[in-house]
C-alpha cells in the first residue's frame, strides 16, 4: 500500500530533470537566435490559447461540485472575462470576479 | 539610471505577482496535505515541490504513485501534464533568449503558469524594454509566487487541514488567468485564438494526461497564426 521509496526518488528527481529541461530548451538552446517569421507568428498566440485552454474545463466543469455546471462559478468567469476585456485591469477584473463568485454561492444558499 | 530602472521594474513585477497568493498559497498547501497522508515524510514532501515546482504534475505523480503504478507510468504521465512548459518557454524566449546563459536557467526553473502568465503579459504590451529589465521583471513576479510555493507546501504537511469548502478557492485559479488573459485578447486574432482552444479544449478532454490541453493549444495558436496573416494580407496587398 505504502509507496516504494526508491520509486519515490526516481520519480521526484527524474520529474524534476524531465520539467528543468521542458522549461529549459528553448530559452537555453534557442538564447538570442533569430527564430523564422511563421514560428514568431505561432508563439505570439501562445498565451491567449494555452491559458484558456487550461482553465475552460474548470469553468464548465469544476471540481468542487463534482464536475457539474456551477451558475456562480460561470457567471463569476463571466464577469472576469468581460471585465478584463473592457477595463484592461486584471486586478480589477480579479476583485468583480470573486465578488460575483461570492455573491452568487451566498445567494444559491 | 540603469539601476533604478531596473529595480523598478523588480517591484512592478511583485505588485503583479502577488495576486497570485491567493492561488498558489492554497494549492501548495493542499499538496503537503495530500503527500503527508500518502505517507511522504516533510523531508520528501518538500524535496517533491522545490525539485519539481509544478502543481498539476506534483498532483499527477503523487496520485499514480499511490495507486501503485508502475514509477515509469507515473513519471510520463506527470511530463506529459508539464508539456505546455515547452510552450511557455518557446514563446519567451523573444524576450529573455539575449540573457547569459545562467540567467536563462533561472527563468526556466521558475516558469510556472503564474509567472509565465504574467511576464509574457507585460512583455507584449511594452515592447521598449531592455532584456535585463525583463529579467528584474521576471524575478519581480516570481518572488511572491514560488517561495510561497515551497513555504505552504510545509504549512500544509504541518498542519495537515485542507482549507475550508466555503471559500470556493478552487476557482481562484480560473478567476486570476481570465483576468490575465482578457486584456491581451487586442485583436481578432487573438480572441480567434483564445475561441478555438477553450472550444477544442472541451471537446477533446477525455483524452488522458492533459493531453487535450495540447491539442488545443496547438490548434489555438495556429488560428491566430492564420488569422493574424489573412488580416494582414488584406491591409497590405502586395
Amino acid at each position: 500500500m505504502s509507496i516504494d521509496r526508491l520509486d519515490l526518488w526516481i520519480v521526484i528527481l527524474a520529474l524534476g530533470a524531465g520539467s528543468f529541461l521542458l522549461r529549459f530548451t528553448f530559452l537555453g538552446l534557442v538564447g538570442d537566435r533569430q527564430m523564422p517569421d511563421w514560428v514568431l507568428r505561432h508563439l505570439r498566440y501562445t498565451a491567449v490559447a494555452v491559458l484558456p485552454a487550461l482553465v475552460a474545463p474548470m469553468v464548465i466543469w469544476p471540481s468542487a461540485t463534482g464536475g457539474s455546471l456551477d451558475p456562480a462559478r460561470l457567471s463569476a468567469a463571466v464577469v472576469t472575462l468581460l471585465s478584463g476585456y473592457l477595463t484592461k485591469k486584471p486586478l480589477l477584473a480579479i476583485l468583480l470576479g470573486a465578488a460575483t463568485l461570492y455573491l452568487g454561492l451566498y445567494l444559491a444558499g | 539610471m540603469a539601476r533604478s530602472t531596473t529595480k523598478s521594474r523588480f517591484w512592478q513585477g511583485v505588485r503583479d505577482g502577488a495576486p497570485f497568493l491567493l492561488v498558489v498559497g492554497p494549492f501548495a498547501m493542499l499538496f503537503g496535505v495530500v503527500a503527508t497522508e500518502a505517507g511522504l515524510n516533510l523531508f520528501e514532501t518538500m524535496a517533491f515541490s522545490i525539485v519539481v515546482i509544478a502543481g498539476a504534475a506534483q498532483f499527477t505523480a503523487l496520485q499514480l504513485l499511490s495507486e501503485n503504478a508502475l514509477a515509469v507510468i507515473a513519471l510520463i504521465s506527470a511530463l506529459a501534464v508539464n508539456l505546455r512548459m515547452a510552450m511557455y518557454s518557446a514563446s519567451i524566449t523573444p524576450y529573455l533568449g539575449a540573457l547569459p546563459l545562467w540567467k536563462r536557467a533561472i527563468v526556466a526553473y521558475f516558469l510556472v503558469d503564474q509567472t509565465y502568465a504574467v511576464s509574457v503579459a507585460k512583455f507584449e504590451r511594452e515592447t521598449d524594454m531592455t532584456p535585463r529589465e525583463r529579467y528584474a521583471y521576471f524575478i519581480g513576479v516570481m518572488s511572491p509566487v514560488c517561495p510561497l510555493w515551497y513555504v505552504f507546501t510545509l504549512v500544509g504537511a504541518l498542519v495537515g487541514s485542507a482549507i475550508p469548502d466555503w471559500l470556493a478557492l478552487d476557482f481562484a485559479v480560473p478567476i486570476t488567468f481570465l483576468a490575465l488573459i482578457a486584456p491581451m485578447l487586442r485583436t481578432g486574432a487573438h480572441v480567434a485564438a483564445a475561441v478555438v482552444a477553450i472550444a477544442l479544449a472541451l471537446g477533446f478532454a477525455w483524452l488522458p494526461y492533459n493531453l487535450g490541453l495540447l491539442v488545443a493549444a496547438l490548434a489555438g495558436m495556429m488560428t491566430g497564426a492564420q488569422v493574424e496573416l489573412i488580416a494582414s494580407r488584406r491591409e497590405d496587398p502586395a
